[in-house]
This record gives structure tokens, C-alpha cells and sequence, in this order.
């Protein structure tokens, strides 16, 4: 009886690959295919979860939510910038993963601007936190200890040449210090390993640290000003330190969509993040919830990639990276 | 009282119609492909896996986990009917079963196997509610050098109970790490051995790997092999063991619980192993060891109690570790992280429902079981007698199916055509697949988390020392590797199995 479902959904599957050559207004005919680039759970899930119901709403036909995780996601990329360009085939995506990974990873088969990105629906700032029996309370004190013991702070984060790589990079320059870099594979990873004092701090999202902000110290967060779900916690610019690291996440497609497609999917991602009760519930899970169609979601990936190459030459930051 | 609001909150997820609904369901399938010969809970599983994406994940454990334990029902239904195991976890019932079969006792001997699933399955359950939420509080202490010694010891302990050769045992081990190293780096994002397939950057997939060496290699060996068929054709009657049938079983009913319970928290083929000692228990500790094979109820009763005691066992170290200890809680892993549940200690706490649901289900399971088992057996002779030539080509047909729409890829496809040849010919030459297939899930994590370990010890190999938990892994570890040098222990390992192996024909 399994099978029949399965049967019946392969053959809605065919008949939508039928309408290729459509134009806007009869878009979307069949179910969307929306990749997400990490495992379930995750910060890209709990968004394209969150918006799933409005977007089925506001499109009239099922999206289904499928998983290819690897490499960082950059195995997804790479098959989503082959992916057939007709609007029912889009995905998830990181800055400034999508970014950084072209630049660095020799075995990476797709580039930064193969993609339009039809809207940026969030971010989390990237917060430092130190498991809770940790002899430090405060960014000053995590300093001073990294000081006096160079090499000798194990600092966990998600992969390489990712958001939680760079602010770890970044943190080390501007401080002058050196902690022992940890790369896990997921965010869930890294939050066990701290709650459980295998490691003694992380550079880590501003969901997690709401989600355990009971079992681990958050010392610092990097945004602009201070999150409403962690009241307490300062910013790093409070502490005189200038950096703002953060993750931002969106829908994206293959660049070739045709035009007015792309205008009919944005708007209806534009319509989805504007509800004022979708923003709260991101909000509440430790996001900051962002409405941006193309046109801003472009400048604002221009932007980000200008910062992280004046970053990168200013400091060299990506040199012991390498090694 | 935590435990019993634990059990309300658990009852209140199952007896939710869709839960209900697909609890039978699993424990349907389960039957049937315990029925069924050349499609194992294995294979099933990873076949309806994808059946359940757009489910709510508990519902779609719960449907899994009935699929395990149906199948040790099932399996015992054949085993007693045709002298054909259903499942390799049935092999032993096969002796007395099908013998009391043959006495005109069938119906005892189904009825007592079924029972005696329904009450080990109890004491599993009951085991896994008292031992597993205690456990998962221990495991925040586990730390990466912590789980990289626990899989060590792990691994070499399923290597030493293998049935036969430790060295075969240990190929299959060391060449499926070599597997589970294709694919890019975690930590690096280097592309190791993929020669350019993109979908290799994602690793040799568990799924396609499992249908290969359990589906596809299971039914070329049957077709090779002539089966002969005597199913029992009268009509099963009498399936309520009579008074003295429950003098002779209670006790190894009650032994074979306990012992199947803890053989399942080990790794390694658990059921298979735990029906191996019960039985073995049962013939030495019997007043007339002799008539062992001749059709005593003893020899159905106790296997049986223990293969199934020993599918709840296995459920902990998943639940509070994240560890699987054999191929079918594997898949259970991958469910999990299918539908966004990242499995480890935080699981109990994280998603209370989803863990008392489950264990609540298994027991709700375990009552459909014995209605399911009891009136239906005329149903499963039914199935049994579906003819081979028709029986065989559509479980191939299935697993290919189920292999491509997984993520609708070609080189998935040929990769279950390959692990299918493989596990043909490596069977043919008695090689296990147990320690291949938990090496390719226990790999990347063994892998990452030896180099996380070195990564914050920065490169000191003492961490694995250092740490207590850590140092008393190694050192048992080590014990069990040494042991086969010291020829009082080899001697007694060979006597042992030989004992097993000549009652296994």
C-alpha cells in the first residue's frame, strides 16, 4: 500500500517535469523541489520549515523539502547549479559558505555567481560561549587566559572556511591570541561537546546559544546590538572589538530561471517573511529574520563578499588557515 | 513518580490513530518479511525508509522499530512450518520447531514461540524504560576520545563473537573503513577516492550498500540454492500450549529474556547470537539434554524469548549514545537524522515524545504481534507457498526501485548492484557482513572523532589514556585482542564454536 503512495507521487513527479516552457502565470504547475544543503534539524531546516505552510499557501502546489548534505554543503551547490533552470528546482544556502568555498576548496565544481538569490530570510550572528565550569566569565578574562595559555583553548566550530572558521580567524587576529581551532561537522555536534565540557568554547549561532543558554556561558555575541532573546549578553563591539560575524540564509536557484519566474517566486518569499507572526516565531528561535528580494539579497551578498576579501588580505586571515 | 508520567506522555503519542495505524503497519510488514525467505528486517527497512519522509518522525520510528521486531515473529513462523529461517536469528528454532511440527505439535510450538516473543518483548521494554534514561544522563561524560574507544572496543567485540574466523572477520572490518573513507573530508573538504563522481563526494551511501549485501546477495545465494519446501499443510491447530508446554517453557522463557536483553545491548548480530545461547543454556542445563532436536517445546521457547528480548536491547546504546550495534539500528540512525533529529545523549531529554512513544509502541507492538501471529498463521502459509520464480525477481525489483528513488541516481543503482555481487561472493567464501556494514556507518565517526580527540589534545595519543572512561575501553579492548595468543582461551573459543556450529546442521 506504501508502494501505491509512492507510484502515485513518481508519476505527479513526471508530469511536472512535462510543463517546462511555461511562463509566470501559469507557474507553478507541480511541486516544488526545495535542496537543503545540511542535515536536518539544522538552521537552513528549521527556516524552510517554518516556511513551508506559507509558501505552499501563497504557490498553490506541494514543496518538498529534500536533503543532500556533504561538503559543507557544497555537494548541493553543485548539483543545484546544474539543476534544470525552471523554477522548480531551488534551495537553501549559507553566506558566507557559498563565498568562501569557491575561493579556497580546489575540489568545489560550482562559483558564487551561478545562483540567483531569490531572498535573504534570515541570519544569526555568530556569539563566542565557553562551557560552564570554564574559569572565564568574560570575553576580557577568555583573553587574557588565551594569553597566558597560547594554543591551549580548544574552540569548536561547524567545518572549514565557514562562518564559525572565519570569526574564529577573526577573533584571533584582532585579539592577538591563539585558541586550538575544532571543526565538528554540525551545529548539534559542537553544542553537545561544550554542554558536555569536551571542548572548552565555540564560535557558534545565535540559535544555539538561546536554545542552551541554561547549560553553557555565552560571553559575547556579534551583532550589531544586543539580541533580544539573550538580554544579558553583550556585543562584541560593546567590548571593543569590531566584529560583526554572522550566517545569513535564504532560497536561491540556478542562475537561468527565466525572469519573470524568479519575480513570481521572490514575491512570494517577500509575502511569506513580511508575516508578522513568522518573524516572531524566528525571532523566539534565536534568529534575525530578514525581508529581501532579489535585488537586496544580491547587494547584500556583494557586500559581504567585499568585507570578507578586505578582511582576508587585511589580516592575511586565511594563511594559517592553509597550512 | 517520573517514570509513570514518562509512560502517559508515551501511551498518549501511540494512541494517536496515525501512530496506531502505523504501528500495525510495521509490525505487519515485519511479520512479512520474517515470513518471507531472501528479504530480511534489514533490507525491509532501508527499502520503506524513504516511504517515510513526509511522516511525523516518531510515527515513522515507530513504524521502523515494529518492522525489526515483527520480523523475529515472522521468522519463527517459518522456521516451524518449512525448516526454512525466515531470518538468520531463527536458524536455531528450526531444530525442535520444525520437529514438533512434524509430531502434529505445530500449533504448541507456534503458540509458545509467540508468546514467549510477547513476554521477552515485555521485559525488554520494561528493561529499556529502566535502563536507558540513567544511561543517557552518564553519556554527556562521552566526550570524542570516549566514543572513539567505545567504538573500538565495539567493533573488536563483534569481531570476536563472529562465528568464524576472527581474521575474515577483521578483512571485512579494515575493508569497510577503506569504503567509509570515500568522499570528502569532513574536516579538510579534500575529495577522497570519489575519481570525479560527484555523488561519491557524499560518501558510499549506507542504504544502497545494505540492500546490496542483504537484498540483492541474499536472493542470488537463494536462487543458487534448491530449496526444499515441505510446508506443513494440515491444518495448524491447537496453537494454545497446553499446561505441562508451559511447565517446560516458563523457565527458558524467563532466561532467554534476560539474556537476550543484555546480549542486545553488545554489538554484533545480537538476535542471531542471543537464540545461539539460549539455546546452548537450555540443552546444558536440561534434565535430558538428549532429546534437544527431537521436537521439546524448551528448544523453541528460549531462542525465541531471546531473539526478540534482544531487538529491545539493542535500542539503548541508539537512544543513548547514538551508537548503532548492528545494521538494522543503523538505518534507525539514518531515520533519525532524516527527519531532523540529531541522535545522542540530548535525544531523551530533547524529544521525550519521540522516545516513550517508541518504547510504548514496541509494547502496543508486541500485544498486535500475538493477535497478528495467532489467527493469521493460516495467512502467512498462504504467503509462504508464493512460488520463488515469482517471489525472487520482485524483491530484486524492489530493491531497485527503492535504491533510485532514493535520490533518483544511477551511480546509487550500480553501487547496490556491486555490494550485491560482493556480498554474494564473499558469502560464498564465509565471510560475515555484520562487521563490513557497521564499519561503513561506525567509520566516519570513529574517524572523526579520533581526529577531533588528537585535534584537542593537540596530537598527544595519551588523551585516550588520560581519560578514565576512555582507559578502560583500551583496556579491554586490548585484552580481547591478545586473548586469541593465549592458548587456554583460543582453545575453549574453538571448542565453543564447534559446538555451535554442529548444532546449527
Amino acid at each position: 500500500m506504501m508502494k501505491k503512495w509512492k507510484w502515485m507521487f513518481m508519476a505527479v513527479a513526471i508530469c511536472s517535469m512535462l510543463t517546462v516552457n511555461v511562463s509566470a502565470q501559469d507557474f507553478p504547475r507541480g511541486p516544488l523541489n526545495f535542496m537543503n544543503p545540511f542535515n536536518p534539524g539544522g538552521e537552513v531546516d528549521i527556516a524552510a520549515r517554518a516556511m513551508q505552510p506559507y509558501l505552499e499557501k501563497n504557490l498553490g502546489v506541494p514543496l518538498v523539502i529534500n536533503y543532500l548534505p556533504g561538503a559543507g554543503g557544497a555537494l548541493c551547490w553543485s548539483k543545484l547549479a546544474a539543476a534544470k533552470p525552471d523554477g522548480y528546482t531551488i534551495g537553501g544556502f549559507s553566506i558566507p559558505h557559498i563565498i568562501l568555498q569557491p575561493m579556497f576548496m580546489k575540489d568545489v565544481t560550482f562559483k558564487t555567481d551561478d545562483f540567483v538569490i531569490l531572498s535573504i530570510v534570515e541570519y544569526t550572528p555568530i556569539g563566542l560561549a565557553v562551557k560552564k565550569d570554564f574559569q572565564v566569565n568574560t570575553v576580557k578574562e577568555f583573553i587574557e587566559y588565551a594569553k597566558a595559555n597560547p594554543g591551549k583553548i580548544s574552540c569548536g566550530g561547524v567545518g572549514k572556511f565557514t562562518g564559525h572558521h572565519f570569526a574564529t580567524l577573526q577573533f584571533m587576529q584582532l585579539t592577538g591570541t591563539k585558541v586550538n581551532y575544532v571543526t565538528f561537522t554540525g551545529t548539534s555536534q559542537v553544542q553537545t561537546a561544550l554542554m558536555g565540557g569536551h571542548i572548552d568554547a565555540a564560535f557558534t549561532n545565535s540559535t544555539m546559544m538561546v536554545s542552551s543558554k541554561d547549560q553553557i556561558k555565552v560571553l559575547a555575541i556579534g551583532a550589531q546590538q544586543r539580541m533580544g532573546q539573550l538580554p544579558g549578553v553583550p556585543t562584541f563591539e560593546e567590548l571593543g572589538l569590531k566584529m560583526y560575524p554572522r550566517i545569513a540564509r535564504g532560497a536561491m536557484g540556478p542562475k537561468a530561471i527565466p525572469a519573470d519566474i524568479q519575480k513570481r517566486l521572490e514575491k512570494t518569499f517577500l509575502e511569506t517573511t513580511s508575516k508578522p507572526e513568522f518573524k516572531a516565531k524566528m525571532e523566539a528561535a534565536g534568529f534575525v529574520p530578514q525581508v529581501m528580494g532579489i535585488a537586496d539579497s544580491h547587494k547584500f551578498l556583494e557586500e559581504e563578499a567585499k568585507e570578507l576579501k578586505k578582511l582576508i588580505q587585511e589580516f592575511d586571515l586565511l594563511s594559517p588557515a592553509k597550512k | 513518580m517520573d517514570i509513570l508520567t514518562h509512560i502517559a506522555l508515551g501511551a498518549q503519542v501511540v494512541f494517536q490513530p496515525i501512530n496506531l495505524l502505523f504501528c500495525f503497519l510495521g509490525v505487519l510488514m515485519g511479520t512479512l518479511v520474517g515470513v518471507l525467505p531472501g528479504l530480511g528486517p534489514t533490507a525491509a527497512i532501508a527499502l520503506l525508509l524513504p516511504n517515510t519522509f513526509h511522516v511525523a518522525p516518531v510515527s515513522a520510528i515507530i513504524m521502523l522499530a515494529g518492522i525489526y521486531y515483527g520480523a523475529m515473529y515472522g521468522g519463527s513462523t517459518t522456521s516451524i512450518l518449512v525448516n526454512i529461517p525466515g531470518e538468520a536469528a531463527s536458524v536455531i528454532t528450526c531444530l525442535d520447531g520444525h520437529q514438533m511440527a512434524l509430531k502434529g505439535r505445530a500449533g504448541p510450538a507456534l503458540g509458545i514461540a509467540a508468546f514467549g516473543s510477547f513476554i521477552a518483548g515485555t521485559v525488554s521494554v520494561i528493561g529499556l524504560m529502566l535502563v536507558a534514561p540513567p544511561l543517557a544522563k552518564f553519556a554527556l561524560a562521552f566526550g570524542p576520545p570516549e566514543y572513539f574507544s567505545l567504538m573500538l572496543l565495539g567493533i573488536i567485540l563483534l569481531i570476536y563473537l563472529a562465528s568464524g574466523s576472527i581474521l575474515k572477520a577483521l578483512m571485512m572490518f579494515v575493508f569497510g573503513l577503506l569504503l567509509s573513507t570515500i568522499g570528502m573530508d569532513a574536516i579538510s573538504g579534500t575529495q577522497r577516492l570519489t575519481f570525479g563522481i560527484l555523488e561519491l563526494s557524499d560518501g558510499v551511501g549506507l542504504i544502497p550498500a545494505i540492500m546490496g549485501l542483504f537484498g540483492v546477495a541474499e536472493v542470488i545465494a537463494n536462487v543458487e540454492e534448491e530449496m526444499k519446501r515441505s510446508i506443513i499443510s494440515a491444518k495448524v491447530k491447537n496453537l494454545l500450549p497446553n499446561l505441562q508446554d508451559w511447565r517446560d517453557s516458563f523457565w527458558p522463557i524467563i532466561r532467554g529474556s534476560f539474556l537476550g536483553f543484555f546480549i542486545g545491548i553488545l554489538p554484533g548480530p545480537a538476535p542471531v547470537i542471543a537464540a545461539f545461547s539460549s539455546y546452548a543454556i537450555e540443552k546444558k542445563i536440561s534434565k535430558h539434554p538428549e532429546k534437544f532436536g527431537t521436537g521439546v517445546i524448551e528448544g523453541v521457547a528460549g531462542p525465541e524469548s531471546a531473539n526478540n528480548a534482544a531487538t529491545g536491547g539493542a535500542f539503548i546504546p541508539l537512544f543513548t549514545l547514538g551508537i548503532p550495534v548492528n545494521s538494522v539500528i543503523a538505518i534507525l540512525l539514518g531515520a533519525f537524522m532524516i527527519h531532523g533529529i540529531q541522535p545522542g545523549p540530548m535525544i531523551i531529554s530533547k524529544y521525550p515524545d519521540l522516545f516513550w512513544g517508541t518504547v510504548m509502541s514496541m509494547y502496543l507492538g508486541n500485544a498486535m504481534l500475538l493477535v497478528l501471529n495467532l489467527p493469521l498463521i493460516g495467512l502467512w502459509i498462504q504467503v509462504l507457498k508464493v512460488p520463488y520464480p515469482i517471489l525472487f525477481p520482485l524483491i530484486l525489483l524492489f530493491c531497485l526501485i527503492g535504491v533510485f528513488s532514493l535520490n533518483y541516481s544511477q551511480v546509487e543503482v550500480a553501487l547496490m548492484i556491486g555490494f550485491g555481487v560482493f556480498g554474494y561472493l564473499a558469502r560464498k567464501f564465509q565471510f560475515e557482513m555484520a562487521p563490513l556494514v557497521l564499519a561503513i556507518v561506525i567509520g566516519p565517526m570513529m574517524e572523526n572523532n579520533l581526529r577531533l580527540s588528537l585535534v584537542i589534545s593537540q596530537g598527544s595519543p595519551m588523551i585516550f589514556i588520560t581519560h578514565p572512561i576512555s582507559a578502560v575501553f583500551i583496556f579491554v579492548t586490548l585484552t580481547l585482542l591478545i586473548s586469541p595468543f593465549v592458548p587456554w582461551i583460543s582453545k575453549r573459543r574453538k571448542k565453543l564454536q564447534e559446538k555451535v556450529e554442529g548444532e546449527e546442521i
